[in-house]
């Protein structure tokens, strides 16, 4: 068998490539390594209905994977920790069709036009790679439009004043907002700042034959029971239906095959667990920032930057309590406002670059939310006599609200994917190792916003505010490492494109360099990680890398 | 009747649990159901198909079809996995890829056995505290038993809804949802 393309991944970036190839006539071969709970293969206009609202079949039973006993990831700060000081769950984006669109909120904003230019409009930092992208906005714009329609994007065009110009409006107007956003929103406005409501991959009305969102709660980590979330589920349905398109689940691509400067296809490893090969014209890989590293690497590729420069959003997290306040902030679709001052720089936040000796910082789009789930509320507490009084009063999950800002994370060599020398996945191939420690802009950037969302809360009328980041910098109870490892699954730029093969492992269009017909379509291609969520850009990137290869 | 837990260790186990969350005017973790759910995670290989995953879209409480009582069924690699979390690798080599697991199985007995012979007569006290002096396996029932105590009732736990009503929600909302206004007004 072979194919015109096999892409390995369904995700966002998979499917919408997909999309694009199929509509052109190639044939195509997905393959994913996780299970099928989206769709029905033999009939794509029937979509399953395996999600539901269950907080202990998504939150504590992994069922959108990957299952941490079958595919562990390890974990180290640096190579003076040893080999590894962690092995299991690390920035587990899941593994099934649908890759990590089906747990998101579905926030999907465009980057600002200066993120494609760092270097040029912000300058250098000491040890990190800043650097400009070799496309600009203006070049992306039509992308991230079609992916807008593609997806269903529900905003409100112009609400944002720092938002990067945009050839149209949002193809559907906002979903209703959360009542503790409408309440930080108000405070934020106080302080002079801009909350806008929050672009989300998530129906307002009915759109491209799927129902309105209908507010369940049940969203960030969920896979959405009426699916009314349109990433990736659209573009992969479109794209089977072509008939150009054949999914295959459980099935891992452990190896890109390669004659002289072209791949030739792939090696696999199917769910009855025989290792078979598959003949293609093109490969593109779409596993995400860290299983797409982890294959070019299980291939032998060896581009000395494949695997360096992993960025995650660095969190700040601030939260209030309100005793007198009652979010029900199970109610809703988690997160329904932003605001994005933190990533425009001012006097404030240059004095406080300068006072660190760091030539300038940057934060992330702060998220407004709440917590509403009662098994994630009852593990915060103690159990004893105590315990039913806490929930009752619940302190975490009604009368709590705040903000997640996702910090711009900078490009650092040092931080990256490798293949961990000993720890084995099921199949026994090695698996990814995560080596991060955050720049020091990083934390600084976090110092100087955290305290400026506290201030908002206390505006609304907190009794009191904390602040926490992921990752943290100390051990966690009884010398717990896990916090060490952040928390993000926006993961991003293990395998950067450039215009120099000696700064870049893949050009404009994705295409590793030396090797034009493999094709990277996710997050490893970001040059620089903004303080926005990926999802919008690396699907425009990956449409435009596939009408590309078409044209 | 127990799935895989003995008579005794159910006891125990219901003794344990109503110290993490007690009994007052409203029902403890033991009346709830929380040994059931733990009982039901340990004993999941028991039915077929296991009881891991519960089906979906909706559970019929708040509308459609009552989907969630009929678990998913597991793929090789899905069981492989929660069988070596729940039973142990047991010397099995393809659960022992990257060494041995000890698996939910020898913890529950291993932490039970630690509590004592007397520990269901013993008073709440002398209860609480032995159980304190095994902070690993408090740790780990705890975990159990909040998802016991406020997860899905087909799990086995949250009977009739205990947990939920305690707290005031009503837990799974689909295919209802909430309105507009009840997401954006107080």
């Amino acid at each position: 068998m072979s194919a015109d393309a096999i892409i390995v991944g369904s995700g966002p970036g998979g499917s919408t490539a997909a999309e694009v190839l199929a509509a052109a006539g190639w044939s195509v071969v997905l393959f994913e390594k996780g299970r099928n709970h989206l769709i029905d293969l033999d009939d794509p206009t029937r979509l399953l209905g395996d999600f539901s609202n269950d907080e202990i079949k998504f939150i504590d039973r992994h069922f959108l994977g990957p299952d941490p006993f079958l595919e562990p990831r390890t974990f180290r700060t640096g190579p003076e920790d040893g080999d590894r000081i962690f092995a299991g769950s690390v920035n587990s984006i899941p593994s099934t069709v649908g890759g990590g669109g089906t747990h998101a909120d579905g926030k999907v904003p465009r980057f600002l036009e200066e993120d494609f230019r760092m270097l040029s409009t912000y300058g250098p930092q000491d040890g990190a790679a800043v650097a400009d992208w070799p496309l600009d906005y203006a070049e992306l714009e039509p992308f991230y439009a079609g992916a807008e329609r593609g997806i269903g994007v529900s905003g409100e065009a112009g609400a944002n004043p720092f938002a990067a110009w945009r050839s149209g409006p949002y193809p559907m107007p906002p979903g209703p907002p959360m009542y503790g956003s409408t309440l930080s929103a108000a405070a934020s406005e106080l302080l002079g700042l801009h909350p806008y409501p929050a672009p989300g991959a998530t129906n307002s009305v009915f759109y491209d034959g799927r129902p309105p969102c209908n507010n369940c709660g049940f969203c960030a980590f969920f896979g959405c029971p009426i699916h009314a979330k349109g990433d990736p589920v659209a573009m992969l349905q479109r794209a089977l239906l072509t008939g150009n398109v054949e999914l295959i689940p459980e099935t891992f691509v452990s190896r890109i095959l390669t004659r002289g400067d072209r791949a030739t296809g792939v090696e696999y490893v199917g769910p009855d667990g025989v290792a078979r090969s598959m003949d293609a014209r093109h490969v593109i890989v779409a596993g995400g920032a860290v299983e797409t590293p982890r294959l070019l690497l299980l291939s032998g590729f060896d581009h000395p930057l494949i695997g360096r420069n992993l960025m995650v959003h660095f969190q700040t997290i601030v939260v209030g309590g309100f005793a007198d306040i009652d979010f029900h902030g199970e109610r809703g679709r988690a997160v329904t406002h932003m605001h994005d001052d933190a990533l425009i720089p001012d006097d404030a936040s240059r004095r406080a670059a300068k006072e660190a000796g760091l030539p300038w910082i940057r934060g992330g789009m702060v998220e407004h939310g709440g917590p509403g789930l009662p098994i994630m509320e009852a593990k915060h507490y103690n159990w004893g006599p105590g315990h039913k009084r806490k929930m009752r009063e619940s302190p975490y999950r009604r009368h709590l609200w705040g903000f997640t800002m996702q910090g711009e994370d900078l490009p650092v060599p040092t931080n990256r994917v490798d293949l961990d020398p000993k720890v084995r996945d099921v199949r026994g191939f090695p698996v990814a190792r995560i080596t991060y420690r955050p720049h020091r802009h990083e934390l600084v950037a976090s110092d100087h916003h955290g305290p400026r969302l506290a201030a908002i809360l206390e505006t609304m009328g907190a009794k009191w505010t904390s602040i926490v980041t992921s990752p943290g910098s100390r051990l966690g109870p009884g010398g717990r490492t896990e916090g060490l490892a952040p928390m993000s699954r926006h993961v991003m730029g293990s395998v950067r494109m450039g215009t120099e093969p000696e700064t870049s492992v893949t050009d404009a269009h994705g295409r590793v360099h030396g090797l034009e017909n493999v094709v990277i379509a996710d997050s490893s291609v970001f040059v620089t990680a903004s303080g926005y969520g990926p999802t919008l850009t690396l699907a425009a990137l990956a449409a435009r890398s596939a009408s590309a290869m078409v044209s | 009747m127990a799935i895989w837990l003995t008579t005794d260790e159910y006891r125990k186990l219901a003794a344990v649990v109503d110290l993490m969350i007690p009994a007052d005017e409203t029902p403890g973790a033991a009346e709830a159901g929380t040994v059931d759910y733990i009982d039901g995670l340990l004993g999941a290989f028991e039915v077929d198909p296991p009881r891991i995953w519960a089906g979906g879209p909706f559970s019929g409480r708040t509308g459609g079809p009552a989907g969630f009582a009929e678990f998913l069924p597991l793929s090789a690699l899905d069981e492989l996995a929660w069988r070596t979390r729940i039973e142990g690798s047991l010397g099995i080599a393809e659960r022992e890829f990257n060494g041995p697991v000890v698996g939910l199985h020898q913890r529950y007995r291993e932490g039970l056995d630690s509590l004592g012979v007397d520990f269901v007569q013993s008073d709440v006290q002398e209860q609480a505290r032995r159980l304190k002096g095994n902070e690993m396996f408090a740790s780990l029932v705890y975990e159990h038993v909040c998802e016991g105590m406020y997860g899905p009732p087909e799990y086995g736990g949250n009977r009739n809804g205990i947990g939920w009503s305690l707290i005031g929600t009503v837990g799974d909302v689909q295919p209802r949802g909430w309105t507009d206004d009840e997401v954006s007004l107080p």
